[in-house]
């Protein structure tokens, strides 16, 4: 592993675990413990922690952040509750989306966590279109870690290590809180389609917080487990949650990608003039579900066929543990997308066929 | 990890076993483990004829799709039935339970070129 690569602060826990660690986005990160579907489904039915310290972790304050945060987001940030998180895109003037992000209001300042591959075009566009206000910018995220502890389990398990009232916390909320002598913040949120929590902390504290959580290596919590970013990314694709390089990049727009919730057409934003012509003439792509017969697994760019037209490309896929299905999430023509539509995907050279799902291919019961 | 010695190997994480004018082929314990849990292998029909460098089968995970090449030509005289339903085999015992295809090869002369279970071994480490 070259010696360029950034280390989380639980890097030599991953070691210690057996973890294989792989380059990411200029990190060495755990991409797989004991197996992929294992903790996939360990995940699923009990309780997984998962080290996203790589991710952005940007701060921003001053009097002009709220204005400025509502003019670079799609989404509606004036009068933003404090305690509360935001998920939005950020986007170019012709609409791209520059990344996804998540966007929560503290009492003097804010957090935006953005994917650790846009880590630096986010800053520098942060940086460029803040120029002439007054705010302040000041990337956290090599002196902070976040963990994010999910399943059926995490909220009932993350109570017995937190010595804080959870249970009034609703999703897409936080509480900032003084632990150990330092300064946590635990969000009700995550990127799996299971209930639990994503914790950010100064990098010394996450050291501290770990064994209380996935114990010691022979002598592992007994149900809390380490899970890596290969399970990480079967899981998100069955919640149907996009992935910034797949489902996201600078040439889709918000609307297209099937996020346009988080799209406020009514207020100003970079893009949004784009993106309000595009509704008006309508969308000329859908981010679709696709289930596939058989087994074999479509990936990235594998194109959508009806007959011998192309009418869409994939943009993420895998066998499905929890379904046991191969599915696909991919931008198919809208009047081939109907659930049920009956098409082909062409996985480089053999063809498959594939229905029309509903998304998310997954959803936790209540 | 070791790797068996009574077999060559290609850099590219394929194992190959003769016995007479027959090549079993398979891939590496180390590449079942890069590629994670394997949901589906592709293999050839019995009878299906290659030439050398042909790729010969798929092995597909929840992670990436990985393809298998054969070193010489020749005809595939057996397929692992197994796989099919089984295609785990690959993860549990890739030098074994989970060999893949045997084909009958016209000239076994590309084999020598090979890697050795040491050279094998150097390369992966």
């Amino acid at each position: 592993m070259p010696d360029s690569l950034l280390k989380t602060p639980l890097h030599d826990a991953h070691v210690a675990f057996g973890a294989r660690m792989v380059a990411f986005a200029g990190w060495s990160m755990p991409v797989v413990y004991t197996g992929i579907v294992e903790e996939h489904n360990h995940t699923r039915n009990v309780c997984s922690v998962f080290d996203v310290s790589h991710m952005g972790r940007l701060r921003i304050e001053g009097d002009d952040a709220e204005p400025f945060l509502n003019r670079i987001c799609t989404r509606n940030l004036a009068g933003a509750e404090v305690g509360r998180s935001y998920y939005s895109h950020v986007c170019r003037e012709d609409g791209g989306v520059l990344d996804d992000v998540i966007v929560s209001r503290y009492e003097d300042h804010w957090l935006m966590v953005c994917n650790a591959s846009n880590r630096a075009k986010i800053v520098a566009w942060l940086r460029w279109q803040g120029q002439g206000r007054d705010i302040d910018l000041t990337d956290v995220t090599t002196s902070t870690a976040m963990i994010a502890v999910q399943g059926p389990r995490a909220m009932t398990l993350a109570a017995e290590i937190v010595p804080v009232d959870l249970s009034a916390l609703k999703r897409y909320r936080f509480i900032a809180v003084e632990f150990l002598g330092m300064q946590f913040s635990i969000f009700r949120s995550g990127y799996t389609g299971e209930d639990g929590l994503e914790v950010v902390c100064p990098a010394g504290a996450a050291r501290m917080l770990l064994p209380k959580l996935v114990g010691a290596k022979d002598e592992p919590h007994p149900e809390i487990r380490f899970a890596g970013l290969g399970a990480r990314d079967t899981l998100r694709i069955e919640a149907a949650m996009p992935l910034y390089g797949h489902e996201l990049t600078e040439e889709v727009d918000s609307l297209t990608s099937g996020q346009g919730w988080c799209v406020d057409l009514s207020k100003d934003f970079i893009g949004v003039e784009t993106m309000r012509k595009l509704k008006e003439a309508g969308l000329r792509r859908k981010m679709t579900g696709l289930e596939l017969d058989g087994k074999r697994i479509a990936r990235q760019h594998h194109k959508v066929c009806a007959g011998r037209s192309v009418v869409g490309e994939v943009t993420s896929g895998t066998m499905s543990p929890t379904l046991g299905k191969s599915i696909a999430m991919a931008y198919v023509e809208p009047d081939r997308a109907t659930e049920g539509t009956a098409l082909e995907i062409d996985l480089g050279g053999k063809r498959c066929g594939a229905r029309v799902v509903k998304l998310p291919f997954y959803k936790r019961s209540k | 990890m070791s790797v068996p010695d009574d077999r060559k190997y290609l850099e590219t994480h394929e194992w190959f076993q003769v016995d007479g004018d027959i090549v079993t082929m398979g891939i590496t314990q180390f590449a079942a483990s890069e590629l994670t849990d394997i949901t589906y292998v592709d293999v050839p029909k019995v009878g299906t004829h290659f030439s050398a460098g042909d790729v010969v089968g798929e092995i597909e995970s929840v992670k990436a799709t990985g393809e298998m090449y054969t070193p010489v030509a020749g005809e595939v005289v057996e397929v692992n039935e197994a796989l099919a339903d089984h295609p785990e085999y690959i993860n549990d015992d890739a030098f074994e339970t989970g060999w893949m295809i045997r084909i009958r090869a016209d000239d076994l002369g590309p084999l020598e070129k090979l890697l050795t279970a040491e050279q094998y071994e150097a390369s992966i480490s």
